[in-house]
């Protein structure tokens, strides 16, 4: 008998008597907030601050204007492009050479690594939790790009992609796409649970919220 | 030490030796006390946190009653998605797996993301056998590597280290394993974080194969899910050609949407974090983004034979948070390396013996290491009834015939009974909320309890008095540690 058919016939032997469970229950809250969208967002923005993630905001206009800065303020000389980030999001960045992560031939992990910053965009944003969610779609890329480099800008879009919850969010997810979920700077408390910022991920991770 | 816990001496000899050693001890008590009060605020930030608790229990025993349904599922949709599944009866077949996909890559290196499952196995060990190097890329596990030593917590295995040693082992060892500290490395947490990530940067960025383990793996979907804090099992599930992960059977829930179950109680348990910074999940392969080759491995190695225990069964639905070690008063002053496996405190009290029977010394002295307080169920986010489980299994010990089972026993007793403080303080607990009956708490932190459940079951009698039942000799004084 293979080990899979031993695993499985160990399973059904264990539980052949035992009775049927009680059904699962979902009777937990859908969110913990209001249903007030500018409360949520600002939920969103109190709680990846928290979490040492810096929080900017400014309208779509002024985006072109603030990501230059970022990417000056941080003394970036070089910014990873996923494929799909809008044209105009980078417009204004002239101090900062950009690479756009191709997919026919796409930056190696060495490259990255001296690469300064990365721009993206994300698929939506838990308020509750302070967490950003990227699924590698256009304007966000393969997981390795928001990997590597050691500063992150990631750019919500206030209006539409802030949710309150996980309820709310997990079913707006895509299982079969790779998903990163960012919650602040990368992060140990491993040494006397002291919270350091920055271990293996993005050091400093700048979060624009448009709108 | 290194690397085993094989030969270790049975739970009291071990906590004796840690109770003596005073760093320790305040660093255990240091730590456990500093999550414990985080995680209470963390978890007070939830009312309806009794229903999500309810809920993940109910995921997780439906879960294990069709266990075989939802691994076949899983598989399925593995396989769709581009990965391979494997299946591992016992610990050997795992490792003997594991080496065998490592050599077909022609490699000679792996990068490790922490890994209860893996090292349950032995992995590295048997990788090293093979002359396979795996480097554990979590910081508190390159702190564990680096100084030859094992894991204390579950969570922060380093635990039992402080800042001071950390650099010591960091100035002295780093430079065998690759790239060396840097020059005047301080103690300061943050530039010892820093020698970190330049040291496993360079391991990273030329590594073909990673090896992780899994919190969960969806079973409609065929997505796996890590949770991490620091980047490095990114790292290792992004960056390399093959992964592999091993992972337990008991790891599989059955829907998508019971992640928004899962990722509210782990997070607030563990870390006692809103949520920890970074979560990773994958489905088989994606073209052009992480591995091209994803190998799945199903571990059962005793995990049936706990399944077919009708009370021991729901130790089962751990998601190995370590909420309870760090309220367990025996755990603060025994230290993690008592319990002579990669799971300490009341977790490691009723799941080892389980996975690994109670034949050996240390294994059957495990539940005993209590003094059945309740904390650990109090604390536990899927409702294990740790105290339940213990009692279950000293019957089972006292049961087996032959002396060693029944010393080791009384030598955990009587290391009990040395330490009033880790006695009294228990049955305090024990007895206020006993005092409490209609099993309803009125106020504070454990109001939202009351709407929804009852308090937890405490074991009819304390510890003194459960040892006054089964035990007509007053217990001896334990041998000499060696
Ligand atoms: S037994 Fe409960 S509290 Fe302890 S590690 Fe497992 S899930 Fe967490």
């Amino acid at each position: 008998m293979s080990s899979r058919d031993a695993i499985l016939a160990r399973i059904r032997a264990a539980v052949a008597d035992a009775p049927e469970p009680p059904p699962v229950t979902r009777d937990y809250r859908t969110a913990h907030v209001d249903d007030d969208h500018a409360a949520v967002v600002d939920l969103l923005a109190e709680n990846l601050a928290d979490y040492r993630a810096r929080v900017h905001r400014c309208t779509e206009a002024e985006l072109p204007a603030l990501l230059a800065r970022l990417l000056t303020d941080h003394g970036s000389r070089s910014v990873a492009v996923p494929p799909g980030l809008p044209t105009a999001w980078l417009a204004a960045a002239e101090g900062a050479e950009q690479h756009l992560d191709d997919p026919e031939q796409p930056l190696t992990a060495r490259q990255l690594d001296a690469i300064d910053s990365v721009v993206t965009g994300c698929r939506i944003a838990i308020a509750e939790t302070g967490t950003l969610v990227l699924d590698a779609g256009p304007g966000q890329g393969r997981r390795a790009l928001t990997l590597v480099p050691d500063h992150h800008v990631c750019v919500v879009g206030s209006a539409d992609q802030v949710v309150a919850s996980l309820p709310q969010a997990v079913p707006l997810l895509d299982a079969t796409r790779p998903l990163t979920w960012i919650s602040g700077p990368s992060a140990t408390s491993d040494i006397e649970l002291d919270r350091v910022e920055g271990v293996h991920g993005p050091r400093t991770l700048e979060v624009v919220l448009v709108g | 030490m290194s690397g085993t816990y094989l030969g270790m001496p049975a739970f009291p000899q071990a906590a004796k030796a840690a109770t003596r050693d005073t760093r320790l001890r305040a660093n255990l008590r240091h730590a456990t006390h500093t999550i414990r009060d985080k995680r209470a605020r963390a978890v007070g930030e939830l009312d309806d946190w009794a229903v999500l608790r309810e809920a993940g229990k109910r995921i997780k025993d439906r879960t294990l009653r069709h266990l075989d349904t939802y691994l076949l599922q899983l598989e399925e949709h593995v396989t769709a998605a581009g990965g391979t599944v494997h299946w591992a009866a016992d610990a050997a077949e795992a490792n003997r797996i594991v080496a065998d996909l490592v050599q077909a890559t022609g490699e000679t290196e792996v990068v490790k993301v922490k890994s209860m499952a893996t090292q349950e196995i032995g992995l590295n060990e048997a990788l090293a056998a093979e002359g396979i190097t795996a480097y554990e890329t979590d910081l508190a596990e390159l702190i564990v590597q680096l100084g030859d030593d094992l894991p204390s917590h579950i969570l922060v295995p380093a635990i039992h280290r402080n800042r001071g040693e950390i650099r010591d082992i960091f100035a002295e060892k780093m430079a065998r394993w690759g790239r060396p500290a840097p020059e005047g490395l301080t103690d300061r947490p943050a530039d010892l974080a820093e020698a970190a990530r330049l040291h496993l940067r360079e391991k990273f960025l030329r590594a073909k194969v990673g090896v992780s383990g899994a919190n969960f793996m969806i079973a409609e979907t065929g997505t796996l899910v890590v949770v991490e804090s620091e980047g490095n099992g990114r790292m290792c599930l992004t960056l390399p050609e093959t992964l592999i992960s091993v992972v337990g059977i008991e790891k599989v829930l059955p829907t998508w949407q019971d992640l928004e179950v899962f990722l509210q109680l782990l997070p607030r348990s563990s870390t006692a974090e809103r949520m920890n910074p970074y979560t990773t999940m994958w489905t088989g392969t994606s073209e052009g983004d992480g591995p091209r080759d994803f190998h799945l491995v199903l571990l059962d190695n005793g995990r049936t034979d706990t399944l077919a225990d009708e009370v021991g069964r729901q130790v089962l639905r751990c998601i190995r948070c370590s909420a309870c070690l760090n309220v367990c008063p025996v755990y603060e002053r025994a230290g993690g390396h008592a319990y002579g496996s990669p799971y300490p405190g009341p977790i490691g009290a009723v799941l080892t013996p389980q996975l690994r029977g109670t034949t050996s010394a240390v294994d059957a002295s495990l539940p005993f290491a209590s003094s059945l307080c309740g904390a650990c169920y109090e604390v536990c986010p899927v409702a294990i009834d740790i105290p339940e489980v213990l009692v279950h299994l000293r019957e089972q010990v006292a049961g087996q015939p032959g002396h060693r089972a029944e010393r080791a026993a009384m030598q955990a007793a009587t290391w009990l009974f040395e330490h009033p403080a880790a006695l009294a303080a228990a049955e305090r607990a024990a007895s206020a909320t006993r005092a409490l009956h209609p099993r309803r708490l009125p106020l504070g932190p454990a109001k939202a309890w009351t709407e929804t459940r009852d308090l937890p079951q405490l074991p009819a009698e304390s510890f003194r008095s459960w040892w006054q039942h089964h035990h007509t000799e007053p217990p001896t004084p334990p041998e000499p540690t060696s």
